[in-house]
């Protein structure tokens, strides 16, 4: 099999490829199914084999009974309607149970029962993908670098939904699915806890999340611009002088000072992916458990500023205020 | 063609992102730098500045003093102690205000609550509506003050929400609760709704907290206390009435609120205090006024002049639009009560007598009791 990049403009046709043989105790491929010009033109242009294995059929299906749970409780709010469905789409929830239910199991369908049945097939179709992800790389030899991203995002999605509902004995603190009502709940959300601006994880995970996409553009833009010495060929490239590997540092060490290695960029890349979603996670944690004001906290522990005071007065503690 | 398409590539995400209001915006700083103090507006979404009608006539100081209306008239419950000939200036006003003649309502001018065989009679559900609102408008100019700022001649008429109409065009009742199965279920909110700037957050903020006295606070301290225990769906339904003040009054929510911490009222704008009465005003006048008519508002389909109750049968009531009506200060702040001394001040402290011809009997005392209770208070 010819070599191919993204930069390449010819897209190679020949023999599909089935891939390197597989050990024992595993399933059969999908696959391949031929070559799409269309893909080829993102990458490659092969598509297929797909390995898809009891973890995959098993993560798709409960993957599936979740979404149906989410969609046809939505539907069922608009009275079945598909027009209005579709019309209302962004707006329409499955909210999770009020807070007279607590953290129990014991909720009925239709008062929030069904979001506790959503997000339970949505963990276990996420959790065996994240299981799938690691069997796939053991069987091809690789590291589990990319089950540990994966599962720095997960952490998040569970405490969210899961772990902090249940440290603050309410599933009403959990997310509800839905487009507008997920990104009202993070509003409301903020502004409950008094401005998670400044919870101090909050802030490191938009360092991570804003880092992770500055280190991705310098590290694209660095191999786009060493492409013609063929510079996405990294690793090969790295002991030699004048290669587009040696040019890709220097070009950095000459802007910077300093250049990451053609290795630890990618370590940088990760760590920062990583940490986005493990700092998020704990701030979230933080929040209604151990800190109730943001704000407060802030103010009290140095990290924000107190702006001189506006001489307002809080009306309610006035005497002989209204109700 | 190549430009065309690098032009399309940009102008098409640009003109995605921009949202929906295009053109330059006016903004006024109202705070320190670097705390997003900033009133920011449209000025071609601005909503327009009502009108103020002239008065009748010239009100002048001598038509001030003479015979009473009370002596001169019969049934006159209220604006007894004002003279004949400002009550009449007054009564023509009125008439301007809430059904002016020659307009397509129906029995438009005096016969809209009036008699015109006996003037004195309450015969008609609308002048005993009529009453309670002139108790309503005198408590409010005289009690809710605060709400004014403690200014000269600030206040309300019947103008100030009526605008010509009987019913005022910005209202709300109690939303038709949700059924207890998933059908039709919108849980109280998720629904693109104009009550709440078309977000999905529960669309009647207006029951439990303009009606009710639910507490409208969220915020808690540092850390967790046995008090702080505000949900996010009750903080959800805070930011929907939020949402109702700012759209109402055609504001940020920097024109009352320092956004680093929407609770704190030490660097909260002083807007933030009048917006406070402003709530419990209305509270006041939905429970003490409005909603205490009680079967005085006609069943919907049996009034004379069309619905007066919501979906869910309570009768229609007032919110911060119903006066704002988009505008910070309701008629850009115009001191109408200036030509219109009858309506402000000399609040009655005397609890209304029941109306001569008693449609609604067991209505009267209720409102009467209603009144003394909230003329002082509570601590």
């Amino acid at each position: 099999m010819a070599y191919q990049n993204l930069f390449t403009q010819v897209q190679l046709r020949g023999e599909l490829e089935p891939g390197v043989p597989l050990g024992p105790h595993n399933d059969a491929r999908i696959g391949p199914f031929g070559t799409s010009w269309l893909m080829g033109k993102l990458g490659g242009a092969q598509l297929g084999p797909v390995y898809l294995g009891s973890l995959g059929v098993a993560s798709l299906i409960a993957g599936f009974i979740a979404i149906e749970i989410i969609g046809l409780n939505m539907a069922a709010s608009v009275n079945w309607s598909p027009i209005q469905f579709v019309r209302q789409f962004f707006w329409l929830a499955l909210e999770p149970p009020p807070a007279k239910y607590g953290f129990t199991a014991n909720v009925p369908l239709n008062d929030g029962g069904w979001w506790i049945a959503a997000g339970f097939f949505l963990t276990a179709s996420i959790l065996l993908w994240w299981a799938r992800t690691y069997v796939r790389a053991k069987e091809l030899g690789m590291g589990t670098h990319v089950a540990w991203a994966f599962g720095s995002a997960i952490w998040l999605y569970l405490v969210l939904g899961f772990i902090r509902p249940l440290m603050m004995g309410s599933w009403a603190e959990a997310v509800p699915f839905g487009i507008f009502p997920h990104l009202d709940w993070t509003a409301a959300f903020s502004i409950r806890y008094g401005n998670l601006f400044y919870n101090p994880f909050h802030a490191l995970s938009i360092v991570f999340l804003y880092g992770s996409t500055l280190l991705f553009a310098m590290h694209g833009a660095t191999i786009l611009a060493v492409g013609r010495y063929g510079g996405e060929r990294e690793i090969e490239q790295i002991t030699d002088r004048g290669t587009a590997s040696e040019r890709a540092a220097l070009f950095w060490r000459w802007t910077m000072g300093w250049n990451a290695t053609m290795e630890s960029i990618h370590r940088w890349a990760w760590w920062f992916a990583v940490l986005t979603t493990l700092t998020g996670g704990i701030g979230i944690l933080l929040t209604g458990t151990v800190v109730d004001n943001w704000y407060l906290w802030a103010v009290q522990h140095g990290f924000a500023l107190e702006y001189p005071a506006t001489g307002v007065i809080d009306p309610s503690t006035l005497p002989g205020a209204p109700q | 063609m190549n430009a065309l398409n690098k032009l399309v590539a940009i102008a098409l995400p640009a003109l995605l992102l921009a949202g929906c209001e295009l053109g330059m915006k006016e903004q006024e700083q109202v705070g320190p730098r670097g705390t997003a103090l900033v009133l920011i507006s449209d000025p071609d979404s601005k909503a327009k500045v009502g009108e103020v009608p002239a008065p009748p006539y010239e009100l002048t100081t001598d038509m001030l003093t003479g015979q009473k209306s009370r002596e001169a008239y019969q049934n006159v419950q209220v604006l007894g102690d004002v003279s004949v000939d400002e009550f009449n200036y007054l009564m023509q006003a009125m008439t301007n205000w809430v059904a002016p003649d020659g307009s397509a309502i129906k029995d438009a001018g005096c016969n809209y609550c009036h008699n015109p065989e006996n003037m004195a009679s309450d015969e008609k559900y609308t002048k005993v509506v009529a009453r309670k609102m002139l108790l309503m408008t005198r408590k409010v100019n005289a009690e809710w003050v605060p709400h004014f700022a403690g200014q000269q001649n600030a206040g309300v008429t019947c103008w100030t929400c009526h605008r010509g109409q009987p019913v005022p065009a910005y209202n709300w009742s109690t939303a038709v609760p949700d059924p207890a199965t998933i059908a039709g279920n919108k849980r109280g909110g998720n629904t693109p709704s104009k009550t709440v700037a078309y977000s999905s957050l529960a669309y009647d903020p207006f029951t439990d907290y303009l009606a009710g006295k639910e507490s409208i606070r969220v915020g808690g301290k540092a850390f967790p206390t046995a008090a702080s225990n505000a949900s996010i769906q009750s903080t959800e339904k805070t930011y929907g009435l939020m949402m109702h003040i700012s759209q109402g009054l055609g504001v940020n929510c920097s024109y009352c609120h320092n956004s680093n911490n929407f609770a704190k009222w030490e660097d909260s704008r002083p807007q933030r205090v009048t917006a406070w009465y402003g709530i419990r005003m209305v509270r006041d006048i939905n429970n003490n006024y409005i909603s205490a008519l009680g079967d005085v508002w006609p069943a919907n389909g049996k009034g004379t002049y069309g619905n007066r109750r919501g979906p869910h049968g309570d009768p229609l009531k007032v919110n911060c639009a119903t006066c704002h009506q988009g505008v910070n200060k309701p008629l850009g702040g115009y001191k109408m009560l200036k030509d219109y001394p009858a309506l402000k001040g000399s609040y009655d402290t005397a609890p209304a007598p029941a109306p001569v011809v008693a449609e609604a009997p067991a209505a009267a005392p209720a409102d009467a009791t209603a009144e003394t209770a909230t003329q002082k208070p509570a601590a």
